[in-house]
């Protein structure tokens, strides 16, 4: 057997001998220039590795730019859910520890939401958290946009008390002095004398508003809700406070403030003192405020279990919620609930899908095999031409061939017109072959079938003719030699075309979208609709999610049972 | 509701007969003289719509303004989707954007489209009422600049075979035993929930108080249920013309202005139901941070393009009625046929006889609930 | 190439024509017949039509004309899995997704056969090729030879009478291929089967073959034992195709008996044997086999003619030396001498006398 054993026959030295060799030999080979061996090559294969990096690196980074970050930004989407508890800080935080069964919260919760809202409106975020949380509770857009609208308001009775008593209340002046920090009125001036000179253009930004020693511990709601209305003015406007009046909370917060601490102008000097000691004893006089009254007043679905429950589900900074409606399921105070029956779409949509695309994917190994079979039998200048034919649907728009088959199949289309003439259907009884699951299947097959025919095709051409000799001249008969012999051999190209098809099949939306009617549309549909419809990115992103984990798993699937190695889309 | 008597008024102003207004364009615009942007880009359905848009407005402003450029991008479809992506990537093309109302509403709360004061960037009537007063209650949203008010309607087959009678209601759509065939709605709950009700004996001013609960959604659907066999549904307002053509359907939805390209244009034996036309409008948003001086252009062309004239232009290329009162009475003839478009608009007062207003803030909170019962109901 | 009437012919064919066009014959008026326990080789270039009627007896062409017998019956409608005939493949043709066994077995069980009647049959025809220890690999586990004998044996695992060997040895290096050769022609002869072998290499063919038919052109060209082949050439084209030959160019000039004159082009005369020449002023080519070139002109015989040639180049190949000469205008006139060590080596630009036996030399067919 001289070719079986022949490798090992070497004799004399190899390179590998030498190495063994030279360890052998005492302490490590050295290379010419005196480095160890081991170094030196090291060295070398570095420079390799980092030359085939950056030959691959526009790659590299290309498929990170548009592959694995927007993957990444997906997955991230399908949990995020800050918009709440950056909206709603203090809310958030005074729910804590909330049970939405025992009716309304508290006027604490209350009195923070107002706060919350008078700054979201402001920055006008709080239709987009109402839009966000439409999506779990019908009615909270209308809410949040009612309420952004109302919140304003809130306090305005204890404006004008403290303007009545004192018109210095009304000057942005009067505040800045009371609360602001020296060197930040200095700095003030100064961005004020800067703006007067520049004119038109100016975009430099005030400089942020910095409390004096000792007002905060002194008036820490004003203070707190100073301090925001600094902030947005500031950002939102480009302005400083000293020439704008302040939100009517702050005046409720100062009320507030001295309601609670009628020691607070101890606190400050001179005719800040007086000017807070006489608020301090219009304070007195006052009723406190009823937020949770106001809330009521402006719809009296604040006080509904269904507003807060939502809140205080969707509070936390992560959530599960657009993969439980993924799932046709609920995020409620309680837990994960199924939503009602008449809800439940997304559980029948992926079912559908995976199983349509299986049928898509079963009528292209039908239809393929057989072409794809004639193709690598036939000459190469006739298989040529043939296959212009099969490559000629890439050469035309998704749209055209789609309605190309709307055109077909429509019951007063050319089929139908056909099976009419030939008298095999009445004109009463024409068939509905469109906007269904066959108008889907027939149109998804007709576009994906390139990608079944080109992998069959390829792995057969790598198929000799020879085999099937072999197989007839062992006594095979046509179909035990194509079955046996051809048709094994042919399995890593149906492999790659069906994982081409399917996959392909279940992202698919257009031609669904066209042909398929109500009972032909994909997951990829509802998608679609809610990442340019509704909105709701989130839900989208989940449900892409979860079309994604379905794919992985089929693939492992795939693995496990035909092995991934038997894949080929060519020879 | 107020919306309906502004249309009724400028209807009857339209019959009063159409004074011819000299082109004026007394009053500049409140940006003039500011530096501006040379380019532009406007955002827009395409088709018959959009050029009606060039040939009114935008080639008259730029015979005004030679320097500037103006590009198109077909993409009112997706405009929200795309506005909220730029939003995030924070770049910008798009400078002045044409949306239905609902997604005027959409971009104002997601805080994608600028706020506007109406008197300040448009320009008041020729009379001097304010822009506001001349808008009326087609302002919907802050963000939102009207520009024209469509319907969605119902038109037939008049050669329909085993029909008894004409269609002379919205619930002919339900009436399989005297109008027997395909239909086709759009494939979406809005319009089609409402129309259901009214023909389940609903009244007019109580369909969406019916609608907020959970029994008189049950009660729409289970109308609906009554032709769900029936109904093609569709999502592209060209497919309900082509089914019609085809034969596909004996009646069905679609926009009033594409039935009338169907029937004046196309001459098919399609007849038009106003009956319970459901209102809508379409309009510009200005997109939430645009750079000052491409804000400027925008600003000049916006003054220019709402202003009387030339929405009263528009509507001799497309019969969409315009959104301002004042122009009302300057609608006339279809630039190329010559037919009179009074008659075809949706505000017209023999056509307003039976309209429907869409309530754009109801359906801002139950849309996605809706949308939810509808889509499982289409599974079923 | 006659014997086609021979009623104890195991293969043959008669009047076989064959065309794939429908415009020219591949094959042209094919008549052979081989006796049971031949080894017979198809020996041609390439487009000669060897492989046509290979393919033809297989069964996975059909004739287009004329009938091709196994052992006294036509088969020409007979399809190939019921000819039952052996073959073995160029590229081996093991089917790669079954191992070795497998591959045995597939013969047999299509046949039917039971399981333990495979398994030794099996095992007896993989120990026969000496690849026992093989039965659980896959093809692609095994190195060219091994398949070709894995080929070999499943072509003969079910014991057809005649197996078709279509260059079986093709891909193979040349020391093994060596080796392959002799294995193949002692298991034919041992199992007494009939083989039909095609090749293109004519050292295999004369080898391996008890009878060589020697194709082109589509058709048999000389159909004879190698050494006769070798030896008596019966027209250029065997003479040049098989072995290495000196071809020289003339004019018939006498003929007498077995031997004749030819005024070559150059001017020379040289002696030869008349094979394929009938007349005076015949154009003929000449052909003279290397090692039959004698340029000691004490060993040529008395009178006989000889020619001036001049060493163009002289090559050192161990057991042999082989010079290049000019003769006669021809410069690729090659003489190969045995290395003996009273043998005189020659040196570029030696000027010699060389010759022949008359009938070493053939005049053949222009």
């Amino acid at each position: 057997m001289t070719d079986a054993t022949a490798q090992d026959k070497i004799a004399g030295p190899t390179p590998d001998t030498a190495i063994r060799d030279a360890e052998r030999a005492d302490g490590p080979m050295l290379a010419a220039d005196g480095r160890p061996l081991k170094k030196s090559l090291a060295s070398a294969l570095r420079r390799q590795k980092i030359r085939a990096l950056l030959l691959i690196a526009p790659l590299l980074i290309f498929i990170m730019f548009t592959f694995i970050i927007p993957i990444g930004q997906m997955l991230f989407r399908s949990v995020e859910n800050q918009i709440v508890s950056e909206t709603l800080p203090r809310t958030v935080a005074a729910l804590d520890g909330y049970d939405s069964e025992s009716g309304p919260p508290s006027g604490e919760v209350f009195a923070a939401l107002t706060r919350d809202m008078v700054v979201a409106a402001e920055l006008k975020n709080h239709t987009r958290l109402g839009s966000r949380l439409n999506y779990e509770t019908t009615g909270l857009s209308s809410l949040f946009r009612q309420a952004g609208r109302g919140v304003d308001d809130i306090g305005e009775d204890y404006t004008d008390a403290f303007v009545d008593a004192n018109e210095a209340w009304e000057e942005g002046e009067t505040w800045v002095r009371l609360l602001a920090n020296e060197g930040w009125i200095v700095a003030s001036d100064e961005w004020a004398a800067r703006e007067e000179a520049a004119g038109r253009g100016f975009d430099e930004l005030p400089p942020r508003f910095v409390f004096a020693d000792g007002v905060e511990e002194a008036l820490p709601r004003t203070t707190e809700m100073y301090a925001d209305f600094a902030a947005v003015l500031r950002t939102e406007d480009g302005d400083s406070p000293v020439d704008e009046e302040p939100w009517n909370i702050v005046y409720l917060s100062l009320y507030e403030d001295l309601a609670a601490n009628p020691d607070a102008p101890a606190a400050f000097e001179g005719a800040e003192a007086e000017l807070l000691a006489e608020a301090a004893e219009i304070a007195a006089g006052l009723e406190p405020f009823d937020y949770t009254a106001a809330f009521e007043e402006i719809d009296e679905d604040w006080l509904g279990e269904d507003v807060w429950g939502t809140i205080d589900a969707f509070s936390s900074d992560y959530t599960a919620g657009y993969f439980a409606a993924s799932a046709d399921r609920k995020l409620t105070p309680d837990g994960i609930q199924p939503v009602d029956e008449d809800q439940r779409v997304y559980g029948t949509l992926f079912l559908r899908t995976m199983l349509m695309s299986l049928g898509i994917t079963v009528s292209c190994i039908a239809l393929g095999y057989p072409v794809a079979w004639l193709l690598a039998n036939l000459p190469l200048r006739t298989a040529n031409v043939l296959m212009i034919l099969v490559l000629l649907p890439f050469w035309t728009s998704l749209l055209v061939r789609t309605s190309a088959w709307k055109v077909l199949l429509q019951q007063q289309g050319v089929i139908n017109d056909i099976l009419v003439w030939l008298g095999l259907v009445s004109d009463s009884n024409r068939l509905i072959m469109i906007n269904n699951q066959f108008g889907t299947i027939v149109a998804m097959t007709h576009i994906l079938l390139p990608f079944m025919i080109l992998p069959l095709y390829s792995v057969m051409k790598t198929i000799p003719p020879s085999y099937l000799r072999a197989a007839k001249s062992l006594g095979a008969t046509n179909w035990t030699a194509f079955w046996r012999v051809y048709f094994p051999q042919s399995v890593p190209g149906i492999g790659a075309g069906s994982i081409l098809v399917f996959i392909l099949a279940i992202g698919y939306y257009i031609t669904p979208e066209i042909v398929g009617g109500t009972k032909g549309v994909f997951i990829s549909n509802r998608i679609a609709y809610h990442i340019s419809t509704s909105l709701n990115w989130g839900l989208a992103a989940a449900l892409g999610t979860i079309l994604l984990a379905l794919v992985l798993v089929l693939y492992w699937l795939y693995d496990r049972i035909v092995g991934i190695d038997n894949v080929k889309l060519g020879g | 509701m107020k919306l309906t008597k502004i249309l009724m008024a400028s209807s009857a102003l339209t019959l009063a007969g159409s004074v011819a207004f000299a082109e004026s364009h007394a009053m500049e615009s409140p940006v003039a003289g500011e530096p501006m942007a040379d380019s532009m880009t406007l955002v827009s359905w395409g088709g018959a719509y959009q050029a009606s848009q060039q040939k009114a407005y935008v080639e008259p402003y730029l015979e005004m303004n030679p320097d500037v450029t103006i590009t198109w991008d077909e993409s009112s479809a997706e405009a929200v989707a795309k506005l909220r992506a730029m939003n995030e990537a924070d770049n910008l093309t798009w400078d002045l954007v044409d949306v239905v109302a609902s997604d005027a509403i959409r971009l104002c709360d997601e805080g994608l489209a600028m706020e506007v004061d109406h008197d300040e960037v448009l320009a008041p009537a020729p009379d001097g009422t304010d822009a506001s007063d001349d808008f009326g209650d087609l302002i919907v949203s802050d963000c939102f600049i009207p520009q024209i008010v469509y319907s969605t309607t119902v038109g037939y087959r008049t050669d329909a075979e085993g029909w008894t009678g004409t269609p002379e209601d919205i619930c002919a759509l339900w009436d399989l035993e005297n109008f027997p065939g395909q239909r086709s709605l759009e494939r979406r709950p809005i319009g089609n929930l409402e129309w259901a009700l009214l023909c389940d004996g609903v009244a007019k001013e109580d369909i969406y108080d019916v609608l907020e609960t959970e029994e008189g959604q049950d009660r729409a659907f289970a109308k609906l249920d009554e032709i769900k066999d029936n109904v093609v549904w569709w999502t592209a307002g060209a497919d309900t013309p082509q089914l019609l053509a085809d034969g596909e359907i004996v009646m069905g939805s679609t926009y009033n202005g594409r039935l009338f390209s169907l029937i004046v244009e196309q001459d098919q034996p399609v007849e038009m139901l106003w009956d319970a036309q459901v209102f809508d409008l379409d309009g510009w948003i200005i997109p939430e941070g645009l750079p000052e001086e491409r804000l400027n252009r925008v600003m000049d062309f916006l003054w220019f393009a709402t202003d009387t004239q030339r929405l009263a232009d528009q509507s001799k290329y497309i019969s969409y009625g315009p959104a301002r009162d004042s122009s009302a009475p300057m609608v006339s003839m279809h630039a190329e046929l010559g037919v009179d478009m009074a008659p075809h608009m949706p505000t017209d007062p023999a056509n307003s006889e039976n309209t429907f207003l869409y309530n754009y803030e109801w359906w801002a909170d139950y849309r996605d609930d809706l949308d939810a019962k509808f889509q499982a109901w289409l599974a079923q | 190439m006659a014997d086609t009437a021979n009623g104890t012919a195991f293969v043959a064919f008669e009047r076989v024509q064959k065309s794939y066009d429908g415009e020219t014959l591949v094959v042209k008026d094919l008549n052979l017949s081989m006796p049971k326990g031949e080894f017979l080789t198809m020996l041609g270039p390439s487009g000669s039509g060897k492989t046509t009627c290979l393919m033809m007896l297989a069964g996975f062409e059909t004739a287009t004309h004329g009938e091709i017998k196994l052992d006294g019956k036509p088969i020409n409608n007979i399809p190939p899995h019921k000819r039952g005939i052996g073959m073995v493949f160029q590229n081996y043709a093991l089917f790669p997704h079954m191992t070795v066994a497998e591959n045995l077995a597939f013969p047999l069980e299509v046949r039917g056969m039971g399981k333990s009647e495979r398994e030794s049959k099996i095992k007896r025809a993989l120990d026969m090729v000496q690849m026992g220890d093989f039965a659980g690999r896959r093809p692609a586990q095994l190195s060219g030879g091994q398949q070709q004998r894995i080929a070999l044996a499943r072509a003969l695992v079910f014991e057809p009478e005649l197996v078709l060997m279509d260059e079986p040895l093709g891909a193979l290096d040349k020391q093994l291929r060596e080796t392959l050769q002799f294995e193949i022609t002692h298991l034919a002869h041992r199992l007494g089967i009939t083989v039909v072998y095609v090749t293109h290499d004519q050292t295999e063919a004369l080898t391996m073959s008890d009878r060589v038919a020697v194709f082109d052109d589509g058709r048999i060209q000389q159909l004879a034992p190698p050494d006769q082949l070798y030896e008596a050439p019966e027209n250029s084209f065997v003479a040049q195709f098989i072995g290495e030959n000196n071809t020289l160019e003339g004019v018939v000039e006498e003929i007498r008996g077995d031997h004749c004159v030819v005024k070559l082009d150059s001017g020379d005369i040289i002696d030869a044997k008349p094979v394929n020449v009938s007349e005076v002023g015949e154009r003929t080519k000449v052909s003279i086999r290397p090692e039959r070139v004698e340029y000691n002109p004490e060993r040529l015989q008395q009178g006989a003619h000889t020619l001036k040639a001049e060493v163009l180049e002289f090559i050192y190949m161990g057991d042999i030396f082989r010079t290049r000469l000019r003769v006669a205008g021809n410069d690729d006139f090659v003489i190969k001498t045995r290395n003996a060590p009273d043998q005189v080596r020659l040196a570029p630009g030696d000027q010699i006398e060389i010759g022949w036996l008359p009938e070493d030399c053939r005049a053949l067919d222009a």
